[in-house]
């Protein structure tokens, strides 16, 4: 442990706990009922033998990947020591793992046959398959999470010597496993927009952008609801990651498109996805790029909204759904543009050779995903009732080390 | 009495004769590998493939998905959509830009040594038999679909719904990924697959590493088109006219 912050539970679990817990909760139960639903066979769903991945994919790898950049919080106080990150840490690494696991769990529930899983804890993993390290990888998470929040949360000295090694474990551990989500999409060669080894880090640079803004938008909420005071200090830290991991992953994006545009052959994926060829353009532009980078940016570095809360919600709100746009595009988008049988000839068949395939969810595929979202969010809640996840007082005088009083 | 045994005798040889050749005949003239005892295990000495001369495809496929459709039974699920529906091998129409010259075929699992499929699934469910054969184990299969994205020719389908009256030979369930596998069971049984049988003009099948075997002979004197040859997968499945 390093900082002597104090922490505790929620006390008061008033008529608002309940409130926010039992909409959170009829969303898991809106899960399950999709679960249900589906549990008779994929036909009730949007997704077909062209788009196989579809909406629950969207939030689950949403999700997973706000995991790990919900626990790059922690990792600043701990592997960089810094210190007012360090009060912070225990709710970044509980709502990581609550993250992954809701993330996993329609993960799981969007699975053809559920009950075979049972076949890959038996031996039945093939080491060649990302997928397959990807299940080591999350069950690891979760399992140095619980480590690193013991290290948080114990007193002892055993516990204290060992925070900075898990910590750092715990970072490296989490470029692994997002570089593993992102290598799911970046070594398909049959796939025009999956072809390319960017997608590991870009999902990294995703990852902080996510989980930091879901970890604001926790910590503000939290905070507000249970009348504890939190200073600007600690926002504005949140503040200036959140706008720089943005501009981050402008640059890896650009990146990525100009080098696709370099190869002639990737010309057409580009003009489809980026080029106005079909509403997966409108998305990256309006979606992606204006509403989920470049305004979030402006709330963020206007010199006039300066320690502006409406504005730190507004760009955290617009960056998860800028994000969520871009897990669409890259999911979506990537399966609607056709595979090249015969490159320089047109193809058609009664399989949509040829053709750019349309997808629209169904309302089990979305009740799954927010199934997910109001599991993780569930968790979170339940913990902070009954952990010390949450420090009593994050006011600039306590957590800014470099608080001046005013005069 | 001798003119009774040397009747007797033709008849016997005749006899002899005719059930030789019926014995014989699926092994030796029809096809160059004998069928499998269910107990023997696949050997890696064989590697199946195919041949499929475009231009001698008439119909350009209907005759193979029809059989297959028979022999396999896929293609008439009740709730799925049409996108939805299993297609083992579909019929693919290509029309060159420049030249405007225009050809139909049939497309399915290629049968590839490398087969992305195989490299990607989690469990190890897709897989490749010791005889070049690509199929679906289907009681490992966990219906993740990871195999559908990463295979260059679609060639997969995923059952969207509960299936009824299978047919013997071919294990299909709800919620598992499915494809050509190269007719397996007929294989086995010393039966070209039923697609071949149904284009016998246009499609050749036989052991690839056989240098004796028709198809090897044909191959090594006129080659065969993989599709998507840049992709390196040294597919089991080759076209002429394409």
């Amino acid at each position: 442990m390093a900082t002597k912050a104090v922490f505790s539970e929620i006390k008061n679990s008033g008529l608002g706990f309940w409130a926010v817990l039992g909409f959170f909760g009829l969303l898991v139960l809106g899960g399950v009922w999709a679960f249900m639903v589906m549990h008779h066979g994929h036909y009730v769903t949007g997704m077909d033998n062209q788009i196989v991945w579809g909406m629950p994919h969207v939030f689950a790898i949403f999700l997973i990947v706000a995991a790990s950049g919900a626990a790059n919080i922690a990792t600043i106080g701990t592997v960089f020591g810094k210190k007012i990150y360090q009060p912070l840490g225990r709710l970044s690494a509980f709502l990581a793992a609550a993250l992954l696991v809701g993330g996993l769990i329609v993960l799981l529930l969007d699975l053809g046959s559920i009950g075979h899983v049972i076949e890959m804890a038996k031996g039945a993993l093939n080491f060649k398959s990302i997928f397959a390290w990807n299940m080591i990888l999350y069950s690891g998470f979760l399992g140095i999470i619980v480590v690193y929040l013991w290290t948080m949360m114990d007193r002892r000295k055993i516990a204290k010597a060992l925070y900075k090694p898990v910590g750092i474990a715990n970072m490296i551990w989490r470029f692994l496993l997002t570089m593993g989500t992102g290598s799911i999409f970046g070594f398909l060669v049959s796939r025009q927009y999956y072809d390319a080894a960017i997608m590991a880090p870009l999902f990294i640079v995703i990852s902080y952008v996510i989980g930091t803004a879901i970890y604001t938008l926790v910590l503000m909420a939290s905070f507000k609801m249970t009348g504890r005071e939190l200073g600007d200090a600690v926002l504005n830290r949140l503040r200036s990651t959140l706008a720089i991991f943005i501009a981050a992953v402008l640059f890896l994006v650009l990146a990525r498109h100009l080098a696709n545009l370099y190869a002639t052959e990737h010309h057409g994926v580009e003009g489809y996805m980026v080029g106005g060829g079909s509403g997966f353009s409108s998305l990256f532009w309006y979606g992606q790029i204006v509403m989920g980078s470049l305004i979030p940016m402006f709330l963020i570095w206007c010199r006039f909204l300066k320690n502006n809360r409406f504005a730190l919600i507004g760009a955290a709100i617009f960056a998860i759904l800028g994000g969520f746009v871009q897990f669409y595009i890259i999911l979506i988008g990537g399966q609607s543009y056709p595979l090249v049988l015969f490159p320089n000839a047109e193809v058609s068949s009664s399989f949509g050779d040829g053709a750019f395939n349309a997808y629209s969810a169904t309302l089990p595929e979305f009740m799954l995903g927010l199934g997910g979202v109001g599991l993780t969010i569930c968790m979170v809640i339940i913990g902070m009732r009954f952990l010390r996840l949450l420090p009593t007082n994050l006011a600039d005088e306590v957590a800014d080390p470099h608080h001046k009083a005013e005069v | 009495m001798s003119n009774i045994n040397s009747y007797r005798r033709k008849f016997l040889i005749g006899v002899t004769g005719t059930a030789a050749a019926v014995t014989l005949a699926p092994g030796v003239f029809l096809r160059q590998v004998q069928a499998k005892a269910n107990d023997e295990a696949v050997s890696d000495k064989v590697r199946w493939g195919m041949l499929i001369d475009v231009n001698k495809l008439e119909d350009g496929g209907d005759a193979c998905i029809e059989a297959c459709k028979k022999e396999h039974g896929w293609g008439n699920e009740e709730h799925s959509s049409d996108l939805q529906d299993a297609q083992w091998i579909r019929k693919v129409k290509v029309t060159e830009k420049m030249t405007g010259k225009a050809m139909s075929l049939p497309v399915m699992c290629q049968h590839c040594e490398t087969a992305p499929c195989i490299d990607v699934c989690p469990t190890g469910a897709s897989m490749k038999r010791p005889d070049g054969i690509v199929q679906v184990n289907k009681h490992v299969c966990i219906g993740c679909r990871y195999c559908m994205m990463a295979c260059p020719y679609k060639a997969r389908s995923f059952i969207h719904e509960t299936l009824t009256d299978q047919r013997p030979g071919t294990p299909r369930g709800k919620g598992t990924v499915e494809s050509c596998n190269m007719c397996v069971n007929r294989v086995d049984a010393g039966k070209n697959p039923a697609c071949v049988d149904a284009a016998p003009k246009a499609m050749l099948f036989g052991d690839l590493n056989d240098p004796e075997s028709k198809i090897s002979k044909v191959l090594k004197k006129y080659g065969g088109t993989q599709i998507r040859a840049d992709l390196g997968l040294n597919t089991g499945v080759r076209y002429w006219g394409i």
